[in-house]
């Protein structure tokens, strides 16, 4: 029996290992800006993170700048697509999010496009974004400009059609307030099992007709007190983890390879 | 008086069953039951999504055709090539049974690999027509076609994980279990392969010619 459970840790362990191998081949999500290449300076940085705070708060959309030194030889498409899903940018639902990816080493760069932004900023309009803005800046030494520039291009369209940005961010607002009922009606639920149980322990003894000693008729139920006394019900620990940490998290939306790529 | 004492008596025991019964039933699902149907589920919309892309790109190529021909209309072998496979890729009977059936979805892979081929035959023989390729009408054909390329790659790889999700489910227990016994008409579904001539190594010619 001992040896089974040192199996059982032991697999434990190596799939712990294994989903950490896998992540660590992504960067984390630290914020809205990953610069891993180091192509930005601090003041860029702030600048284009507080500008895609004030886009995301009024429209709800996810841009997301994210810089590496090398693919590692993975072709930039699928690697932006695993990298988009895995930090979920956009909300959920919606799947508003933008990943900007730049590969300094392989000199190519990316805009992953979600799901719901696929209409408004189409793949053409990435392409032209790529091949105007970032690439000359790019060859011309200016990775903070390209970028930068960039990034205002995806706002200037995302915000070109204003009717369906609006119409957006209303819904995911909706969306936010929305889920309190199925919680309610969840603890209905629950409350009516648990409190049930207690409630046949003793109810029955005060509202029931009395037909014998510790014995009561009560809803056509009979309930007999006398010979097995109910040992009590198990404690079920549920725990839950707290994972808000305070900072930029994606919100769960997800791409379908939406977008365009280039070079320089 | 024994009658109605049984009765008495049986009366909350079966309502205890029942209510055991209500309660456990939900926990079938955690035997299984849910994984098997499930999964076929989430394989099919898989699918779709497939279909979806690869419909998308077919209806791409007629325009994509005419604007190369108005710039390299002697590239005739090249613009037929494509016609020829767009038409053979759009005569496959997509049918729901498609999945399971290894020959049908042999055939629809072999003839959309195919359109694949010819296509970036095109775009190849475009790199020699500079006015083409600064033409805006082609660039926003081209980059639409890149698009749904990588979106029938992104596509096709989640059709992979969920055919695999849903394979293993039909050979693994405890879900095996319900293969056997309930849902027996579950069969596994097939899965891209990379097509022979795509395994092959390109061979580089520098023009010294032997």
């Amino acid at each position: 029996m001992a040896g089974r459970g040192v199996f059982a840790w032991v697999c434990a362990g190596l799939l712990l290992f294994a989903v950490s191998a896998l992540a660590a081949e992504l960067p984390q999500l630290t914020g809205r800006v990953v610069d891993n290449a180091g192509l930005l300076d601090a003041g860029a940085e702030a600048g284009l993170t507080e500008k895609l705070a004030a886009f995301e708060a009024k429209s709800s959309d996810q841009i997301v700048v994210a810089t590496i030194e090398s693919l590692d030889g993975e072709a930039i498409e699928p690697y932006a697509n695993r990298l988009f899903r895995a930090w979920g940018l956009g909300q959920a639902g919606e799947d508003n999010g933008v990943l900007l990816l730049v590969a300094l080493n392989d000199r190519r760069m990316r805009i992953e496009v979600g799901y719901g932004l696929e209409g408004t900023l189409t793949d053409l309009h990435a392409k032209l974004i790529i091949e105007n803005t970032m690439v000359p800046a790019f060859r011309a030494g200016d990775y903070a400009g390209g970028i930068t520039g960039a990034v205002d291009d995806i706002v200037t369209v995302l915000e070109g059609n204003a009717a369906e940005l609006e119409a957006r961010a209303r819904r995911a607002a909706e969306e936010n307030a929305e889920p309190i009922w199925p919680v309610v009606l969840f603890f209905i639920v629950w409350g009516t099992i648990f409190f049930g149980g207690f409630a046949f322990a003793f109810l029955p003894q005060f509202f029931g007709r009395k037909i014998g000693p510790r014995r009561y008729r009560w809803l056509g139920m009979e309930f007999d007190y006398t010979s097995r006394g109910r040992s009590g019900g198990r404690s079920g620990s549920s725990g839950w983890s707290s994972g808000s940490s305070g900072g930029f998290s994606g919100g769960g939306g997800s791409s379908g390879g939406g977008g365009a790529s280039g070079s320089w | 008086m024994p009658n109605s004492l049984t009765l008495a008596t049986l009366a909350p025991k079966s309502f205890r069953v029942f209510l055991l019964l209500l309660l456990t039933l939900p926990f079938l699902s955690a035997c299984g039951f849910n994984t098997i149907p499930t999964r076929e589920e989430q394989a099919k919309a898989a699918w779709s999504e497939v279909l979806n892309q690869y419909q998308r790109r077919t209806d791409l190529i007629p325009n994509l055709v005419e604007t190369v021909k108005g710039y390299a209309s002697h590239e005739r072998e090249v613009l037929e090539g494509v016609v020829e496979a767009r038409a053979k890729a759009t005569q496959v009977q997509i049918t729901p049974d498609m999945l399971t059936d290894p020959e049908a979805f042999r055939v629809f892979q072999e003839n959309q690999a195919q359109l694949t081929g010819a296509l970036s035959r095109l775009l190849a023989v475009v790199e020699n027509y500079p006015d083409l390729k600064a033409n805006q009408n082609f660039l926003a054909l081209q980059a639409q076609l890149e698009g749904t390329e990588n979106r029938i790659a992104v596509a096709r790889r989640d059709y992979i994980e969920a055919v695999r999700l849903y394979n293993t489910s039909l050979r693994t227990l405890p879900s095996l279990l319900w293969a056997k016994f309930w849902f027996t008409d579950a069969e596994p579904m097939q899965s891209f392969t990379i097509s022979e001539e795509n395994m092959q190594v390109p061979e580089v010619d520098f023009g010294n010619g032997g």
